[in-house]
């Protein structure tokens, strides 16, 4: 309060004008309308933003749709937007998103979960103390960073042990350890900080007596932690865990020299080519309605975006209401 | 004493769990461990005066970095200058002037939703919108207003919670006064909540020199040093997270992790600089 | 008859904090008991050591023993799980769990490794009733247990304490957050758990210790000054300072 009162002293004096209260309609000084009208209009950039991108978007995505055809794109297995023949079918590309991010929530989830009930639960402040400064770093590492690990590390080794596997068979292309695995086990990386930072805050949301009372029921601590915590934490968990897919979905730096960016479909040991790095990877060269279907692409990847927003938002609010 | 409080009740799934605990706890430490020590010890070989203060040239036959770096100071400074008054405008908006109702759940909804879009499909966006129907090209500027919508959601939440911790006696205390609402949150707000509009801005730093797919079609990848102070935002520009994509490309790797170690040394004082920040607010409270 | 609960020079320090000093007490079998005394004067801490509760803070020291059924609780052999579910524990607030009612009372069981339906469903009929909440209830038990008042969530975990079918019920001023229709209830059904459990409760409300208990033990800044049979420690206390707390001159 020491350093409100000369800026309230400095206040009566200012306005200490001997106008009657009565003297304007209800006066608000121009300045003070002027700045609501910029706050306000502020408030709305995020609006207009979000509006832009999605005009935007949607503009430049469809003409390809309907150039190419919406089934023969969507369902369409071939891509050679080069060929003398042209085909632009992106479901493999498709797929492999799809597929990527649900094995990267599948490895990563719960990682990070059991890392945030360590932090949450068990650890001692001490210890606590350490890791979470060590996660902030983690989610703070620039994406290409990650990109060019996963190149030298993940790579040779999955080169290695594809090269066991596949010795004798005829129909395997050769990758180098470039494929579906290797971009997996480094998305699985990359959400683990998203995951563990909404997790322990929810888990820490959860009231000590709800604990309490479940220890006192003779349960042990870690009885108590997988059923009662974590469900009493299921909202915010559920929260991570969506936030996870779109950071898994739309990561695009990281994984385009990784995962070996060639078109296939996607196992385990291929070479596969997800929605963000055929943008990443074709935008710089591409023209006419090659370039116009990479924007489809784009449109894909922004439509499954929007629907994991308003998923968030639909579950947010949700756990409102039960409070 | 079948009935005793003595007798031993061993639980095999309690020690599985626990052990799975800790083990995905070792787990993400390692990785960030492995990762630091992996980009140090291959990183700091390539670091060196030249490196950081020359330009790659083949004429001079020099290999550096200092025109990326430029390049990222340039984008770090405009993009905050343009998205920083509008994000705390649009958080004093919500904190201090918007009544609850429709207008403020669709701004945080849209908010939200832009924090959610990967910053490919803002690449995307800029190509378009800032760099063809605004006729920038690929230029610094054009990705400068990119990021500028990108780091928005950032500043705006961030502001806003820092707002939000400043008592609501102040208000009342200066409103009661006759202050009006303007010169309110100029001398008793804002200043109260500086230290977490601070905190916004370095985190937003770190946000922008980490990013890379934003940018590759909008700032593009000129690594020359600027020719004109000013001039030098409508050309192409490179930040050191593209060049480092660019050498990875091209399989120099050795400049790739000379590269990545600088970029984590960034990330360590930003995060070092952040919870300083947060301390003292903490301490302040 | 032997007592179901025996304390012996207890000490109690939480830091430097001398909290409980040189408490000793009998506690009868499938009585009341209730520990009455001003804020701070240890008789919540008391009532946590009687389960361990007080092992999950940092800090703290106990010297001296408890004995439950001659068995102490504080040897190193003991499991805390077995102690717990002898000893239940009603809390000050209530605080179910965030799942249905159904889930809440046969979450104890469960524990304790009761996996089948038929063996829940009569534990949960059981204890509702017993905590006299079963007809309020009965339709609604698949609901959240977070949408019941807060004199029926009380009553709520006093069932769930019985689901595990302990000896003992321990109750940290269940009635102090609740309205006095509700407190009314679960005095009576306190009243009524007597006949098959040892109760012991604390309160700030002397009424309610006349109300209901057998034996009443008055506490002052972590001593027990005085304990006997109720109505004699009201009408003629020994000590001057329970004359003066019982007659409101402080706390």
């Amino acid at each position: 309060m020491e350093k409100v009162l000369p800026i309230l002293k400095r206040i009566s004096k200012s306005s200490s004008s001997d106008r009657s209260i009565m003297s304007g309609k209800g006066y608000v000084s121009f300045m003070e309308q002027l700045m609501e009208c910029v706050f306000t209009l502020c408030g709305l950039s995020a609006v207009a933003a979000v509006a832009a991108i999605t005009i935007y978007m949607i503009i430049s995505g469809t003409p390809a749709i309907f150039k190419v055809g919406i089934t023969e794109m969507l369902f369409g297995t071939v891509w050679a937007p080069t060929a003398a023949e042209p085909s632009f079918g992106i479901a493999y590309i498709v797929l492999t998103s799809i597929i990527g991010t649900v094995m990267s929530i599948v490895i990563g989830v719960p990682i990070g979960l059991m890392t945030a009930v360590f932090m949450s639960e068990m650890a001692e402040k001490r210890t606590a103390a350490i890791v979470k400064p060590a996660v902030e770093l983690l989610a703070g590492i620039p994406s290409i960073v990650y990109g060019l690990l996963g190149l030298l590390i993940i790579n040779p080794a999955m080169g290695r042990i594809e090269k066991i596997l596949f010795s004798n068979s005829e129909n395997h292309v050769m990758n180098g350890g470039a494929n579906l695995i290797s971009a997996v086990l480094v998305l699985s990386i990359m959400i683990l900080p998203t995951v563990i930072n909404v997790s322990e805050t929810s888990l820490r949301a959860v009231p000590l007596s709800v604990r309490q009372a479940s220890l006192a029921l003779g349960a042990t601590k870690i009885q108590t932690i997988f059923r009662v915590t974590i469900p009493a934490a299921k909202s915010g968990i559920i929260t991570a865990v969506v936030l996870g897919v779109g950071r898994a979905v739309g990561e695009a730096m990281a994984i385009v020299l990784v995962s070996g960016n060639t078109v296939n479909i996607p196992l385990p040991f291929n070479s596969v080519r997800f929605l963000t790095t055929g943008i990443v990877s074709e935008m710089g060269y591409a023209s006419g309605l090659h370039r116009e279907t990479l924007f489809t692409i784009g449109l894909v990847l922004f439509v499954f975006i929007m629907i994991i927003n308003i998923v968030i938002n639909f579950i947010l609010e949700g756990g409102d209401k039960n409070e | 004493m079948n009935n005793g409080i003595c007798r031993k009740t061993t639980r095999i799934s309690d020690y599985i769990l626990k052990a799975l605990i800790y083990l995905s706890a070792i787990i993400s430490v390692g990785i960030l461990i492995c990762i630091i020590g992996y980009v140090a010890f291959r990183g700091i070989g390539s670091i060196s005066w030249s490196f950081l203060s020359t330009v790659t040239s083949e004429i001079n036959n020099t290999f550096g970095i200092l025109g990326n770096i430029v390049n990222t100071l340039y984008i770090i400074i405009i993009t905050l200058v343009i998205a920083t008054p509008i994000g705390i405008g649009a958080a004093i908006y919500l904190t201090e002037y918007a009544k609850p109702g429709k207008t403020v759940r669709l701004i945080e909804f849209t908010t939200e939703t832009l924090s959610g879009i990967p910053s490919i499909i803002y690449g995307l966006f800029g190509m378009v919108f800032f760099g063809k129907t605004l006729f920038l090209g690929t230029s610094i500027l054009c990705g400068c207003l990119t990021l500028t919508i990108m780091v928005l959601p950032l500043i705006v939440r961030t502001t806003q919670e820092a707002l939000r911790t400043v008592p609501e006696g102040y208000r009342t205390g200066a409103l009661g006064m006759g202050a009006a609402k303007w010169y309110m949150i100029r001398t008793i707000i804002l200043p109260s909540a500086l230290p977490g509009i601070v905190t916004a801005i370095i985190l937003s730093v770190g946000r922008i020199v980490g990013e890379s797919a934003a940018l590759l079609f909008t700032a593009g990848s000129g690594y020359y040093l600027p020719k004109a102070l000013f001039s030098h935002i409508f050309k192409s520009g490179g930040t050191l997270t593209i060049q480092m994509y660019l050498s990875m490309e091209r399989g120099e790797f050795d400049s790739a992790f000379g590269i990545a170690f600088v970029l984590v040394v960034i990330v360590l004082i930003i995060n070092t600089l952040t919870k300083i920040i947060t301390n003292k607010m903490k301490k302040g409270a | 008859m032997r007592a179901k609960i025996e304390i012996k020079d207890l000490n109690l320090y939480y830091g430097a904090n001398h909290a409980l000093k040189n408490v000793n007490m009998d506690i009868p079998p499938r009585e009341i008991i209730a520990f009455i005394g001003p804020s701070g004067c240890g008789k919540s801490t008391l009532l946590k050591t009687i389960n361990r509760m007080n092992d999950l803070i940092d800090g703290v020291n106990i010297q001296g023993s408890i004995t439950l059924d001659g068995e102490d609780i504080y040897d190193k052999n003991v499991n805390t799980t077995l102690l717990r579910k002898k000893i239940g524990m009603v809390f000050q607030q209530p605080n179910p769990f965030p799942m249905s009612i159904y889930d809440n009372i046969a979450y104890g069981p469960r524990i304790h490794g009761i996996r089948k339906k038929a063996v829940l469903d009569e534990i949960v009929e059981t204890s509702l009733k017993g905590a006299a909440i079963f007809n309020e209830v009965k339709d609604k038990l698949k609901k959240s247990a977070l949408n019941l008042s807060g004199g029926q969530q009380q009553r709520l975990c006093i069932a769930r304490a019985l689901a595990v079918k302990p000896d003992v019920l321990l109750m940290d001023e269940p009635t102090s957050a609740l309205d006095p229709i509700s407190t009314l209830k679960i005095e009576e059904l306190i009243s009524e758990l007597k006949k098959n459990y040892t109760v012991a409760i604390v309160t700030h409300n002397m009424q309610q210790a006349a109300r209901i208990a057998d034996n009443t033990a008055f506490f002052l800044t972590g001593e027990m000054v005085e304990m006997n049979r109720t109505d004699i420690l009201f009408s003629r206390p020994a000590d001057k300072r329970t004359e003066d707390y019982i007659t409101g001159r402080f706390g």
